[in-house]
């Protein structure tokens, strides 16, 4: 084993934590799937903040719901609150493509989105959870609709590449057989007693029973071709009227593929609790809770302001911008106090003066990559031939899911999906790929599914978070470890600066923490500015 | 003891890229990528994502991603197999997704490419030594 030996250009402790952060995962499995996440999160009720000294002045950075959020509570207190905002738009991640929109990228490349009218894609957010209650408050507060988006659907597809002859299975057919296998193993096993150490005969019999009956298993403890199987994974053909009506039960699918397969992973997926029943999408396009936030906030707003520099004194905060809308004008904002939302994937390299601490945070967190793909064909062939409304079908391939709008069921004409939703590797892999390309890749990859992808394509569009050039990445990508040495920091209010966002959330990447964040950013700077009052 | 290592580098990545906090993310990285052996392919696929074509960087608002081309700072070695181990600001780590050899293949390319040149070669050897360190558990 080599000795480890930490070289340049590390401090020793912000080495630590990175190293850390290879090692602390595992803890962090356990503590995610264990706690915290897995109780939803902890918004209770919206801010109540009193007693603002009048003429207070707070400079929010960044209009995405973490900022807008925050001016709008702020503001409601009685403070006297102005946004700064780098793009020509308010919302931030939180947005959706139309037809008429221009995606351009770091770099140059430019799309211009050619759906039909009254089409959308959701390049980033997506679905929310029933229990980001903060978010889900906000959204009943400022009138902004929603409609259940679909997750699981038993008719989907799973896909993987090297087992069952790389033909796609129904999550339906494989999630029947891999629980009906799975119970006869274990019931076979207490039966012979196999497993009399461990189970206790009280026990053995409630489990045969059990598994029996969430297995589907036959009266001798099988699964195996026949109407019960057939009642959970589908008949081969399908009950019917009349006299030919009976139907005929289906094969299952072979043990060794199921178990080889790995697909089980998508189904452990779709049970965390971030997945589960029920989630929502705003009716019309994520974009819509942005606007309903800027609808709040929209006279506070400056858009086309590019933040380079955030100094504080005794005296106050004084932000430094380009002034885009006039040629990249450098102007100076002065405030009483700053909550700044800018992601660190930037922040990280501006000019702030804070504590040398908080510095280390802002570096400490990478920001992983993602590619979203959206396609629009000429018509909804996924419901009309293979009867699949919304939901996701995944596959081993690098586009890694197809999702299908949850809206719209049954319209005629062109309709949307996601053609992929990429990460880690191979998110950088097509990060780096013109457009045009990953719209190719896309569609052979989806036509492995779906024959039909090739003859109906209308067009597409793909998003690269990397290469935006707002945010520069994805998410921030934080560990167990560098939590342990800087999150409480990141949160801290440094003298007349506090951060917001989804980076300072442990819901990260998702706009329930840019919420929460925000809310409790705000809350103690309100408190430490009365207290100092 | 080596091929434990090795195993354990392959265990962590599996548990590192399945959990990693951010939360839409799906549960696990699927989707094969080509397997990256020499330096310009796994610049191509995995680096210029970032610092773009030709190591060209990019300006984002107000922050960048450095340009590789004709950059002085590529004249050590180590320094650069140290930003591609550990990472560095918005850049993720690539310890876990590289072996020694593959850092050491892309760190030459870069150095010898976008009109570096700089032409002593790092070795796998150093690599490794350089490599951070994980926790008792896995060794
Ligand atoms: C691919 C993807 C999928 C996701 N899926 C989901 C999902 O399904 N459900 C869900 O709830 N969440 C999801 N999220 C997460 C969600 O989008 C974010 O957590 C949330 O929108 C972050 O809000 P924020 O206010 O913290 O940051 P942002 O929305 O990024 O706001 C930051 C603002 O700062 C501005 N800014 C940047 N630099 C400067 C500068 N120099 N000067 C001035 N302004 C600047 C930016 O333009 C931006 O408007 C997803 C995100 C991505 C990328
Ligand atoms: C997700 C984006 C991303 C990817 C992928 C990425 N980098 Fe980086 N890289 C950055 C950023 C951002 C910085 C600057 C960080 C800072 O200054 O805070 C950087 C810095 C560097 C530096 C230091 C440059 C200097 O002038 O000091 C080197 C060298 C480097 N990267 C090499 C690589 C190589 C080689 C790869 C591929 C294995 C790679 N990077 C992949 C984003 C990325």
């Amino acid at each position: 084993m080599p000795k480890p030996h930490h070289s340049l250009p590390f401090t020793r402790r912000q080495l630590l934590t990175r190293i850390g952060a290879l090692a602390g995962s595992v803890a962090l499995y356990q503590a995610m799937t264990s706690m915290g996440h897995a109780s939803g999160t902890d918004f209770t009720r919206p801010p109540s903040l009193h007693g603002a000294k009048k003429g207070t002045k707070i400079l929010v950075l960044g209009a995405g719901l973490a900022g807008m959020l925050s001016a709008y509570e702020l503001r409601k207190a009685g403070y006297d609150v102005q946004i700064l905002e780098f793009q020509n738009r308010s919302g931030g991640r939180n947005i959706s493509l139309r037809a008429g929109d221009t995606v351009t990228e770091l770099g140059g490349a430019t799309q211009k989105v050619l759906f039909a009218q009254g089409n959308y894609f959701n390049p980033g957010p997506w679905r929310i959870p029933y229990h980001h209650q903060g978010l889900l408050y906000y959204c009943r507060q400022f009138g902004i609709e929603l409609e259940p988006f679909i997750e699981v659907n038993h008719n989907a597809w799973l896909h993987s590449s090297n087992t069952f002859g790389g033909k796609s299975v129904r999550y339906r057919e494989f999630s029947a057989d891999f629980y009906g296998f799975t119970a006869e193993l274990l019931a076979k096993s207490i039966n012979q007693h196999k497993l009399d150490d461990i189970v206790s005969e009280d026990e053995n019999h409630y489990l045969i029973e059990a598994m029996k009956s969430w297995g589907a298993l036959t009266p001798d403890l099988s699964y195996t071709k026949g109407n019960i199987s057939s009642w959970r994974r589908g008949f081969e053909r399908p009950q019917g009227g009349g006299l030919e009506g009976a139907p005929v039960p289906s094969d299952v699918l072979s043990r060794k593929d199921i178990m080889k397969s790995g697909l089980w992973d998508w189904m452990a997926f779709n049970q965390r609790i971030d997945m589960q029943t029920t989630l929502f999408q705003p009716v019309g396009g994520m974009d819509q809770i942005g606007k309903g936030f800027a609808r709040q906030v929209k006279d506070l707003i400056t858009l086309n302001c590019k933040v380079t520099a955030i100094s504080q004194n005794e005296q106050g905060v004084t932000v430094t911008y380009n002034d885009m809308a006039h040629g990249g004008a450098v102007r100076q904002m002065q405030a009483d106090y700053c909550v700044c939302t800018i992601p660190l994937s930037i922040l990280s390299q501006l000019d702030v003066q804070v504590e040398d601490a908080m510095k280390a945070a802002i570096l400490a967190v990478p920001y992983a990559s993602s590619v979203k793909i959206g396609l629009e064909f000429k018509r909804r062939f996924w419901e009309e031939d293979e009867q699949i409304y919304g939901g996701i079908s995944f596959t081993d391939q690098p586009i890694s899911q197809i999702s299908y709008p949850s809206h719209g069921y049954f319209r005629k004409g062109p309709a949307v999906l996601l053609g992929g939703y990429l990460f880690g590797t191979p998110a950088y892999d097509y990060v780096g790929m013109p457009p045009q390309e990953r719209l190719e890749r896309a569609l052979e990859q989806g036509s492995v599914i779906h024959l039909q992808y090739q003859k109906e394509f209308s067009n597409g569009v793909s998003f690269a978070w990397s290469r935006t050039p707002w945010v520069m990445g994805c998410c921030s990508m934080w560990t167990e470890e560098a939590r342990r040495t800087h999150y409480k920091t990141l949160c801290s209010i440094d003298k007349r600066i506090v951060l917001a966002g989804e980076h300072a959330s442990y819901v990260g990447c998702w706009q329930e923490g840019a919420i929460l964040s925000a809310l409790d950013a705000i809350t103690r700077l309100h408190k430490r500015i009365v207290g100092a009052a | 003891m080596r091929n434990l290592y090795f195993y354990a580098v392959f265990l962590l990545f599996l548990v590192l890229t399945s959990t990693v906090t951010w939360a839409d993310s799906s549960g696990k990285i699927t989707g094969k990528t080509e397997s990256l052996s020499d330096g310009a392919d796994i610049y191509k696929h995995i680096c210029q994502s970032c610092h773009m074509s030709y190591g060209k960087g990019a300006e984002g608002a107000g922050a960048r991603f450095p340009a590789l081309a004709k950059n002085p700072k590529l004249q050590s070695g180590e320094y650069v197999a140290s930003v591609v181990l550990n990472g560095m600001g918005t850049m993720p780590w690539f310890a876990v997704t590289l072996n020694d050899q593959q850092v050491a293949n892309v760190v030459n390319y870069i150095r010898t490419h976008f009109d570096n040149h700089y032409t002593n070669a790092i070795k796998p050897d150093t690599v490794m030594m350089m490599r951070p360190h994980l926790t008792e558990e896995y060794e």
